[in-house]
């Protein structure tokens, strides 16, 4: 079957929905559809606790919004970009007041802000701590109001079809039914979220495979600094669910095995008893991470059986502050740990979080392949650099959502249909669908275990800190792995709700995302905010001040080169915390 | 304790079965585990073919609810151990038509939301670089608990009357217009009137109460028909006396 519309976004979460209505609101006339492998309000986004920064104080102003982005980032952060995102977020977020999101108050009815790791003022706009869940929950409940928003829910993009230099749509799969659809566009915008599944501890949740940022390289766009991989300081063992940061914000400390506030010792600051910004807790998240594996090696972390963790104390808190301000922390704990954090301590490890890398783009979302725009965590614009900072995703989601929204439907006006080559992609597509993994005959491997060993894989070897033999094993074990997905079995035969066909395109999509990620950590020979190679344990920016650029090269292999990063107002200095 | 234990899944597949089966599958019992890690575990290990969805692990995204030894749960926030020694029996949401296993079509109550508005009306916007419309901490409790849904359809699956007349709107919606009516920013709650007083709105509810119960997230749907069919009454009368305007 084919469907045909004017622009095509993959991905109904925050970044997909705000392009939506961009659309909607500025081109009526055109029709844009949202295909999403789940219901839009099951999107990721909805798990963000913590908040999302903008300024509005007035003791605060974006230029300090924009240092703080670009130090944190350790400075491979576009300025330009990051100017533009701090400009725009405040906008960004007041529209999505007035579209009815429940932001926190203050008593005068303002909106309130808070604290947030590596900010040096509070900014941070916050839904008390389930700020991803109200955003998300405002965008899709706005995007029914209107009717020129098509929806393809739970259809799962497979493949983009790309002729005549440029992106004519894509085919993607109705799990209800099976059937394999068509869908012809002038403009697709990817949306499609993050990939921490490609590791085996994450907060991410399930969805979150990298199929766009593979979908975008396999149609010959370039993949931009995937090996800024962001570890959460703060995860909860076993499950990987994420004490969100703002825990810290309101006072929480990180203790080791001796009750000590081991943040001290890594020049983050001294300890003070309530917090103090860009400092000790609040310190940013790789440094945080980075840490905690020196608190292990130096035998001062807890052993558990989902190995070694620390304390977050948030017992100094109180349960009355804990309840207003954190409530959701304290129904996670309760839940899924057993433990009360008014009473108890609460063991936490780092947990890998959010992709920095995505598909390289410009400022509106533009990618290096004509028609097609990305925007959200799988693009990479790039305002995250080396290490994001908590609270810059969720408006990184609307300012460029929306700006690769407007972008795309412009062009889409001024874009004839698909071609015939295009559509005949798209035949070869539905055949190789129908063919290769529906009539897999009985093979000798298992879904889960290639997957498992991908994970363990990339833990081992791409993980906090890196070293050049690691990574050079880790190409050959993922190169093994790639080998292997050739003797899969799919045992499901049935069209109806197959789950075991996407969980198959998923793990192929997540092993190229994988070799991207290990390619570029590879040939990074410094160390830069979540890139920490053992090796070369010093930051070079004589080599290395510049965004890698994976591309898929005609004999299937990873190639990697570079482009230098745009720096304006703020030379590239030290990143000082604490002091 | 033993460790194992036995799942009971409901397996339905429309092109081979006439109607839903059970199977058992043996799986590890683990103090940590929920009943979505045994989903995990069977179709990671034992049987591909187990259909069912589920995304954030955390409670939030509102995919996982099944029916768990005869009630609506979220099966990422359900423990194994508390059905131990088991048999535990894992069904699909009740009072929808099953898709296939543990997949129930919601597509009903998906194309009906926007029926009730649910997104903030103004008779003017006000241009968003005038700043924020002000609204107190307390204003924002007025609503804040409805706004708390995440479409998860337990209540659905508990409700008497939803299971009777698949027509009537239900509680989640409900809430949702309550949501909005109680924001202190809206000036929808007239539109959304009449379709909260059609017959498949809010009088269909007879106040069993099932739905508070069953909903993970304190949102008090049942509290949220009452309170509105306060409002309704008054407003249905105030029409009468004033005639149609
Ligand atoms: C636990 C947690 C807490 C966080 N807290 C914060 C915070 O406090 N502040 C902050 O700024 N950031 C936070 N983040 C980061 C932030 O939430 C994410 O970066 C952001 O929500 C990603 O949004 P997105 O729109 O890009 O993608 P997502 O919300 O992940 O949506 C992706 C969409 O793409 C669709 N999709 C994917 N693949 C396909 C396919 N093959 N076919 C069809 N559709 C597909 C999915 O269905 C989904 O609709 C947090 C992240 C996590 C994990
Ligand atoms: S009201 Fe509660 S039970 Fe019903 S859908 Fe919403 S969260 Fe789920
Ligand atoms: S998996 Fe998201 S609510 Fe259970």
């Amino acid at each position: 079957m084919t469907t045909a519309h004017d622009v095509v976004i993959v991905g109904g979460g925050g970044a997909g929905l705000r392009a939506a209505i961009a659309i909607a609101e500025e081109h009526p006339g055109l029709d844009v559809a949202i295909v999403s492998k789940v219901y839009p309000m099951r999107s990721h986004t909805v798990s963000a606790e913590g908040g999302a920064a903008g300024v509005i104080g007035a003791d605060d102003s974006v230029d300090e919004h924009a240092y703080d982005t670009v130090s944190g980032s350790d400075w491979l952060a576009d300025q330009d970009a990051v100017e533009l995102f701090v400009h725009e977020a405040p906008r960004e977020l007041l529209r999505l007041e007035h579209w009815g999101c429940p932001w926190s108050r203050e008593p005068d009815g303002r909106i309130a802000v808070r604290s947030f790791g590596g900010m040096k003022k509070k900014r941070t706009w916050f839904a008390a701590d389930k700020t991803g869940f109200h955003l998300l929950h405002t965008l899709f409940q706005t995007s029914l109001k209107y009717p020129a928003v098509h929806r393809h829910d739970e259809w799962f993009a497979t493949k983009l079809l790309v002729d005549d230099g440029r992106v004519q749509g894509l085919v993607a799969i109705e799990l209800a039914t099976g059937r394999i659809e068509t869908v012809t566009a002038k403009a697709v915008i990817l949306a499609t979220g993050g990939c921490g599944r490609v590791f085996p501890f994450t907060t991410n949740a399930a969805i979150k495979t990298g199929d766009g940022m593979a979908l975008a390289y396999r149609a010959g766009a370039a993949l931009k600094d995937m090996e800024f991989v962001q570890y959460h300081p703060t995860g909860l063992p076993f499950t990987g669910i994420l004490i969100t940061e703002a825990a810290r914000a309101e006072g929480g400390w990180l203790l080791n095995a001796d009750g000590y506030r081991y943040l001290q010792d890594y020049d983050l600051g001294k300890p003070e008893p309530t917090p103090v910004l860009r400092s000790m807790e609040l310190g940013p998240r790789d440094r945080l991470s980075q840490a905690f594996v020196h608190e292990v090696e130096k035998g001062r972390a807890i052993d558990t059986p989902y190995g070694p963790v620390v304390n977050l104390d948030l017992r100094h808190l109180g349960p009355k502050l804990i309840d207003t301000k954190i409530p959701f922390v304290r129904e996670l704990c309760r839940k899924y740990q057993n433990v009360d954090p008014a009473t108890d301590l609460v063991q936490v490890r780092p947990v890998v979080h959010y992709m920095m890398g995505g598909v390289h783009t410009d400022l509106d979302g533009a990618t290096s392949v004509r028609g097609l725009f990305a925007a959200g965590e799988v693009a990479c614009v790039s305002i995250n650099g080396a290490n994001r900072l908590g609270s810059n995703s969720l408006p990184e989601l609307l300012v460029f959502g929306a700006r690769a929204g407007r972008t795309a439907a412009e062009y889409a006006t001024t874009t004839p249909g698909p071609t015939r080559a295009g559509l005949a992609q798209a035949d070869d597509e539905h055949r190789r669908i129908w063919r290769e993994l529906r009539r897999r005959e009985a093979g000798t491997e298992r879904i889960s275990a290639i997957r498992e060993e991908m994970q363990h894989t990339m833990e081992g070897s791409a993980g906090i800190y890196r070293s050049g033999d690691s990574l050079t094993k880790a190409v050959d074990t993922l190169r093994g792995l790639q080998d292997r997905m050739r003797l899969v079995t799919l045992e499901d035969r049935s069209q109806t709700f197959n789950t075991e066909l996407p969980a198959f395109l998923e793990l192929s999509a997540m092993l190229d995302v994988a070799e991207a990620i290990v390619q570029s950590a590879l040939c990074r020979e410094e160390s830069r905010g979540a890139h920490q190679r053992t090796d070369f344990p010093a930051r070079d920016d004589d080599r290395f001040l510049a965004h890698s650029l994976a591309r898929r090269a005609a004999d299937g292999s990873c190639e990697i080169d570079y482009l230098p990063v745009t720096i304006r107002r703020w030379p590239a200095g030290e990143r000082v915390y604490g002091r | 304790m033993a460790d194992t234990m036995t799942m009971r899944v409901t397996r339905y597949e429309p092109d081979l079965d006439h109607e839903p089966r059970t199977q058992d599958f043996s799986i590890p019992l683990r103090d940590n585990w929920v009943v979505l890690d045994g989903l995990n575990y069977i179709k990671d290990q034992l049987d591909g073919t187990l259909s069912y969805r589920w995304s954030c692990r955390m409670g939030i995204c509102g995919s996982c609810g099944m029916m768990v030894d005869d009630e609506p749960v979220l099966t990422c926030a359900t423990f194994l151990v508390d059905y131990a020694p088991g048999p535990i029996r894992v069904e699909p949401l009740a009072n929808f038509p099953v898709v296939r296993d543990l997949v129930v079509d919601i597509s009903d109550f998906i194309e009906r939301l926007p029926r009730v508005s649910p997104w903030l009306v103004r008779h003017e916007d006000e241009p968003v670089d005038d700043g924020e419309y002000l609204q107190t901490p307390g204003e924002l409790a007025e609503y804040e608990q409805y706004s708390m849904c995440i479409n998860c359809m337990l209540c659905y699956s508990a409700c008497p009357v939803y299971g009777l007349d698949p027509g009537f709107i239900g509680p989640a919606a409900i809430a949702l217009a309550q949501r909005y009516n109680l924001d202190s920013r809206d000036q929808g709650a007239a539109d959304r009137l009449d379709v909260l007083i059609h017959p498949d709105g809010l009088w269909g509810c007879t106040f069993v109460g099932e739905c508070t119960t069953a909903c993970p997230k304190d949102v008090d749907p049942a509290g949220a028909i009452q309170r509105y069919k306060l409002t309704a009454a008054i407003e249905t009368l105030k029409s009468y006396v004033e005639g149609p305007s």
